[in-house]
């Protein structure tokens, strides 16, 4: 197997990712897109420690995977405390702090 | 390693390495398009839940290229967290926040056609760059990692980044509690 078959899989999802996280107006499914990113990192991160065959990649998944437990945990909660006070998570009429 | 389970099949003879390479690309294939396939779904549903079952098949996908690539524990770590928990947790947040959205404007349509071209731009640069890079560098693990060597590089090597791991996680379970807690 090619070392880049997986690099360019994971550039793939990242810009699936991005085109998610810049379209939608649901902040849930920011927050999914952004897993989505996340996730193609890992795919990186384990190729290139496969490639190089070294552990600390796989190591670096893992952190990865905490990290992105922890933002889930942290931004779920900021969208509920939205939902609580307006009544809806349009991101889009989210502006009471634009300039 | 995909040689390895058909090489237990009965009745059929060990693989060769060139048969084992063609199985690997196989499953590849197959894994890749799936995941593109779902998370080109995900992104463009309009039912959020229907989203959250797509990003499993994502989810899943990559675990079956942390196995390809021979990191089984980063696989099993990947579904029990990804798919055991942060699904249920997206689920939840889809539960608690039903509802009241608006239709697509004109202003949203100009908007996708900039992204699909910020993506494209991405792919490109990143492809580019990543084939320009590593032209035909092959991927050849014999043996796929231990779980006790991922124990021993991260218990000793990495034991600080992980000890500040625990420590960003007990803040983000503490802070989550009190961001949404209801009686301020």
């Amino acid at each position: 197997m090619l070392l880049n078959q997986f690099l360019i899989l994971s550039a793939v999802l990242f810009s699936i990712g991005v085109y998610g996280v810049v379209t939608r107006r649901n902040g849930v499914m920011v927050l999914m897109s952004i897993e989505l990113i996340l996730n193609s990192v890992n795919i990186n991160l384990v190729a290139f420690a496969a490639f190089r065959e070294a552990i600390p990649g796989e190591v670096f998944a893992l952190f990865v995977i905490a990290v992105a437990a922890a933002e889930v945990g942290v931004g779920l909660a900021m969208v509920l405390l939205l939902y609580r006070n307006r009544r809806n998570i349009d991101l889009a009429r989210i502006d009471s702090m634009k300039g | 390693m995909v040689g390895f389970f058909f090489s237990q099949v009965q009745g059929l003879d060990p693989l060769t390495s060139d048969e084992v390479l063609v199985a690997q690309n196989v499953f590849f294939g197959l894994i890749a398009l799936v995941m593109i396939l779902a998370a080109l779904k995900m992104v463009t549903t309009e039912n959020i839940v229907h989203a959250a079952l797509y990003l499993v098949i994502v989810l899943a996908g990559a675990a079956g290229m942390f196995i390809l690539l021979g990191a089984e524990f980063v696989a099993v770590t990947q579904i029990l967290v990804y798919i055991g928990a942060i699904i249920v947790l997206f689920l939840f947040g889809i539960m608690l926040t039903k509802g009241s959205f608006g239709t697509e404007e004109g202003e949203q349509r100009e908007r996708n056609r900039m992204a699909i071209l910020l993506g494209v731009l991405i792919v490109a640069v990143t492809s580019g760059s990543f084939i320009d890079s590593f032209r035909d560098a092959e991927l050849n693990r014999q043996a796929p990692s231990t779980t006790a060597d991922i124990g021993d590089t991260i218990f000793g090597q990495f034991i600080i980044p992980f000890e500040a791991i625990s420590v960003l996680l007990l803040a983000a379970l503490i802070g989550s509690v009190v961001v949404a807690r209801r009686d301020q």
